[in-house]
């Protein structure tokens, strides 16, 4: 217990980097999710392709095997970034993929005609998605959309291994310095709790406000 | 015969047809919906087209603003052949309204914002200036006190309404309907038929698809008969209505105007 209240400023920091972790691999995902969405319902058959080929490479492989590929692998290649903006860029890219198939189902859920009179008004087939469909495809997808981002949270942990200090790697530290693997661990899976609890709460909060009168 | 100059540019913008349809077929797959279908509309007339379900009425409309895209034969609209794809398709949509059965109204922006979308993001006019024209429009087609709600708060009458004004906004060569009143209760229909009959007032070139015979007496300058994909004949409505020269047509007025 004590080995816990004694370094709460070390779960403190790692927390803060599992939650700085959380949030830009998020936006990268939505971002991905976006264009990867958009590629998978596109006219052009090449881009349905590689929008097709992202998501299944990237749903049919393990994220840690991603991970060590990237962090270990790419710098063979020249490439190099830091732990964390790499932890960063396979995190986002990896929930990316989930989030454009979540979207494209949002996408097909919108009435066909919300398309067709927009393209009728001359809207290209990119001003279409952007202004009449994705706005709506998105309402559709808030509760999916707030699952992925519970399960980030929790992949964050996937970071450890490869050396970034957030919650999980620094009670892997405390516990090598200070073995008590019950407590540290317990407080680690608390962590985490304290921060997806909330997330079911807040989507069914944002799901309200955005689903108006139809 | 003037000596003054001819037009010398293409779109010679009063004795050319607005648009031409020159053998037109569409399949779907191996099943033909329209077969050498020649049409050719006016600048300013209003063409009616009727015709049993199933005879490709909706497939003809949806052709000429390309929604559809023509298996063979050409399709101009003031004088040039329809785009194939990408920009200039969305440009010459610009020009051509379409109202639907269905209204399709954005469902996620109010009435003001669906009738100044398109004005703003396809012609980059100023929000200011496009609202201005928005309300106008809302005004000129009765629903001016609407334009801060929801389409899901109007009654279909007003949405339909919203979405002629939202076609206008873009100030199209031609408006093309389909069915716009066949999803309405009775009583909204008329209020729907008399936005309708005032544009055709004021010169709008427009192709409608409609069972509603006492517009298309009283509105056409001519009727289009369709039947399994063809179009089996063209009148001027008093003609058409009076005596039909097909027994198709015939038939179908019999049915239509019995009930
Ligand atoms: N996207 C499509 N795919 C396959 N067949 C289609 C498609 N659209 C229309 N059809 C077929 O084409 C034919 C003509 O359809 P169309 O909708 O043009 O008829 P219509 O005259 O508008 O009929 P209605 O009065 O019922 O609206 C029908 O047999 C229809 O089943
Ligand atoms: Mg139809």
């Amino acid at each position: 217990m004590n080995v816990v209240l004694d370094n709460l400023d070390v779960f403190g920091s790692g927390l803060w980097t599992t939650l700085k972790l959380t949030a830009l691999s998020f936006l990268l995902a939505l971002g991905i999710g976006v264009v990867v969405a958009t590629a998978r319902v596109s006219p052009a058959a090449p881009l349905r392709a590689a929008g097709l080929a992202y998501v299944e490479t990237v749903r049919n492989t393990p994220p840690l095997v991603l991970l060590f590929l990237f962090v270990y692998g790419l710098p063979k290649t020249g490439v190099k970034y830091s732990l964390f903006i790499s932890a960063v860029l396979v995190l986002g890219g990896y929930t990316g993929a989930f989030v454009a198939e979540a979207l494209r189902s949002g996408i097909s859920a919108v009435p066909i005609g919300q398309a067709e009179a927009a393209r009728s008004l001359g809207l290209t087939f990119t001003k279409t998605l952007r202004y009449v469909v994705l706005p709506q495809a998105f309402r559709t997808v808030i509760p999916p959309l707030g699952a992925l981002l519970s399960a980030l949270v929790r992949n964050t942990s996937l970071a450890a291994p490869i050396g970034v200090l957030e919650l999980t790697a620094r009670a892997g530290q405390l516990n090598t310095t200070d073995p008590n693997p019950v407590w540290i661990y317990l407080a680690a899976a608390a962590a985490y709790m304290v921060v997806t609890l909330p997330l079911g709460a807040v989507t069914r909060l944002v799901e309200r406000r955005v689903a108006v009168a139809r | 015969m003037s000596l003054a100059p001819q037009a010398s540019a293409p779109p010679a913008s009063t004795s050319q047809p607005l648009i031409v349809l020159d053998k037109v077929c569409k399949s779907f797959g191996s099943h033909e919906v329209l077969h050498d279908i020649d049409l050719t509309v006016d600048r300013g007339e209003v063409v009616v087209v009727i015709g049993p379900s199933g005879s490709g009425k909706s497939t003809l409309c949806r052709c000429i603003n390309r929604m559809e895209v023509a298996s063979s034969g050409s399709i101009t609209l003031d004088g040039v052949p329809l785009p194939q794809e990408g920009r200039a398709l969305a440009r010459l949509r610009a020009q051509v309204g379409m109202v639907f059965q269905s209204f399709n109204l954005f469902s996620h922006r109010n009435v003001l914002d669906n009738v100044t979308l398109a004005p703003i993001k396809v012609r980059g006019i100023p929000r200011k200036q496009a609202e201005a024209t928005a309300r106008e429009l809302l005004d000129r087609v009765g629903i001016g006190d609407k334009a801060d709600q929801l389409p899901a708060q109007l009654s279909g009458g007003q949405q339909q309404r919203a979405a002629i004004a939202r076609a206008l906004a873009m100030e199209p060569k031609v408006m093309l309907f389909d069915e716009p009143t066949s999803a309405l209760d009775p009583e909204m229909i008329n209020e729907v038929l008399d936005v309708m009959r005032e544009l055709a007032a004021s010169g709008m070139t427009m192709v409608v698809v409609t069972h509603e015979m006492g517009f298309a007496r009283t509105v056409a300058n001519r009727v289009v008969f369709m039947d399994g994909g063809r179009i089996v004949e063209t009148a001027p409505p008093e003609e058409f209505f009076a005596n039909p020269k097909s027994e198709r047509a015939r038939d179908f007025l019999g049915k239509v105007l019995s009930h």
